[in-house]
């Protein structure tokens, strides 16, 4: 099975590309020292011939998002800001921290969300973004406050069922909804326990680090919170902590299995203060009855002195079946399982630090 | 009256490749002015200098007659001819950039 991966790190892109059970070519780094905080592989036009999406930020010449129709052999990139505040907003974008694909039968329409936290949405196939006023403007905004690693909108799921119904986290905002394609907006984190505040149950301002949709049941989340494991089976209106077998409940990403509900995977880090594999070993958790349980999987990942961080967008699902998994750290090793998490290899090594990671296979 | 832009090597693949940027502008114009009539002719690379709102970029120096002009862009005046020099600030050592 034909496989791509794009790593973004803090130093540029690199692709690796390959067959499942064979060697992995590396090409790299694209864009070089240039922060690659996200990628996008759209397969909503062709699943084979993905387009692909790469944002990145220098740290002189600022945000960037450059698009490529030809599997990275060239790329377009707009001369004008590709995803800019609006004149008079008052703000600018630092970094794109997400980029995600519109509804599977709208292929033109792609989101982006950036930092400060605020959602765009292109409708022209990522050509031109233009800023969701509606989360813009919602009250609350003026109080959500940045995490260590920025005020950033990092997660954007859509509703299968219907386009209009979308999912946004905020670290630190918490969980915002909206039924009505991002005009209005409430806040869904209740259950979400702030502890890092006086008064923990808050009806916003938690620390959400990464949201997963169930593939089954679309009304069902898996939400890793800066503190806490959490489901919800309402429609991200309420949530309920499911722990059990986590070595600990602080960690960065969560990925949902992109076909088979009840299935989504965590990589649990020793707390807040150290952020590194819990007991200096690399273990991927992963839960089959929706989170009830999480068992680990450490088959081919290193079991003593690794202290590795994996960010919150540094661990992904190919889509191909089985599901194959990916991710980065922070000390640039990549690892992936294509038999959903039993058995993992190391695909590269020395890279710079990790920040994203998306893969398809087909 | 034309100023000139003298662009820093990473900026120039955003101009064909060109070290020099020539721009009109009015008499009396001030950098301000001179940034903006290069955001119409040089997109790519006034988005890199300055960001959405307006303002120099955080780890990018502009120098005007050999004058750092960060926070005065509105107040310097140019003359005809001057040079406006772009160069990435000395910004190496923090988490980010190491």
């Amino acid at each position: 099975m034909a496989t791509t991966a794009l790593i973004g790190t803090a130093k540029g892109l690199f692709v690796l590309a390959g067959e499942r059970g064979g060697t992995f070519t590396e090409r790299g780094p694209l864009f070089a020292g240039e922060n690659v905080d996200a990628t996008l592989l759209d397969t909503r036009r062709d699943a084979l011939h993905p387009t692909w999406f790469v944002a990145s930020m220098s740290f002189h010449w600022g945000p960037t998002l450059r698009r490529s129709d030809d599997g990275g052999a060239t790329w377009t990139e707009k001369d004008e800001a590709p995803v800019a505040f609006p004149e008079g907003a008052g703000a600018s974008v630092a970094r794109i921290w997400q980029l995600a694909p519109g509804p599977a039968g709208e292929p033109d329409v792609v989101y982006a969300g950036v930092e400060p936290a605020a959602l765009f949405q292109s409708s022209d196939g990522g050509r031109s973004f233009q800023l969701v006023e509606g989360l813009w403007n919602h009250p609350h905004r003026t109080q959500w406050a940045p995490g260590g690693g920025g005020l950033c909108l990092h997660t954007i799921l859509v509703d299968p069922r219907d386009p209009d119904a979308l999912i946004v986290a905020i670290s630190t905002g918490g969980v915002y909804r909206s039924d009505d394609a991002g005009a209005t907006w409430r806040p869904s984190n209740r259950g979400i326990r702030a502890v890092f505040l006086p008064e923990p149950d808050v009806e916003f301002g938690q620390c959400v680090h990464k949201v997963g949709r169930d593939a089954a049941d679309p009304d069902r989340f898996y939400l890793q919170h800066h503190w806490g494991v959490y489901r919800s089976d309402d429609g991200a209106t309420t949530w309920q902590p499911h722990e059990a077998g986590l070595p600990s409940t602080f960690g960065m990403p969560i990925v949902a299995h992109p076909r088979r509900g009840g299935t989504a995977w965590l990589i649990p880090l020793q707390s807040d203060e150290y952020r590194c594999t819990p007991e200096g070993r690399c273990r991927v958790y992963r839960t089959r009855d929706a989170a009830e349980n999480w068992e680990a999987l450490s088959d081919g990942l290193p079991q003593s002195d690794a202290h590795v961080t994996v960010l919150r967008d540094a661990f992904t699902c190919d889509g191909g079946d089985p599901a194959g998994l990916w991710f980065g750290t922070r000390s640039g090793e990549v690892y992936a399982s294509f038999d959903e998490g039993d058995r993992w290899e190391l695909i590269a090594s020395h890279l710079p630090p990790v920040l994203s990671v998306r893969a398809t296979a087909g | 009256m034309r100023v000139v832009f003298e662009l820093a090597g990473p900026l120039r693949q955003h101009a064909a490749g060109a070290v020099d940027v020539e721009v009109d502008v009015l008499d009396g114009a001030s950098v301000t002015d001179a940034l903006d009539a290069l955001a119409k002719a040089h997109p790519a690379v006034e988005r890199r200098i300055r960001d959405d709102e307006g303002l120099l970029r955080r780890h990018v120096n502009l120098f005007a007659g050999g004058d750092l002009v960060r926070g005065s862009e509105h107040s310097t005046v140019l003359c005809p001819g001057e040079r406006l020099v772009v160069l990435p600030a000395v910004s190496g050592g923090g988490v980010g950039l190491s």
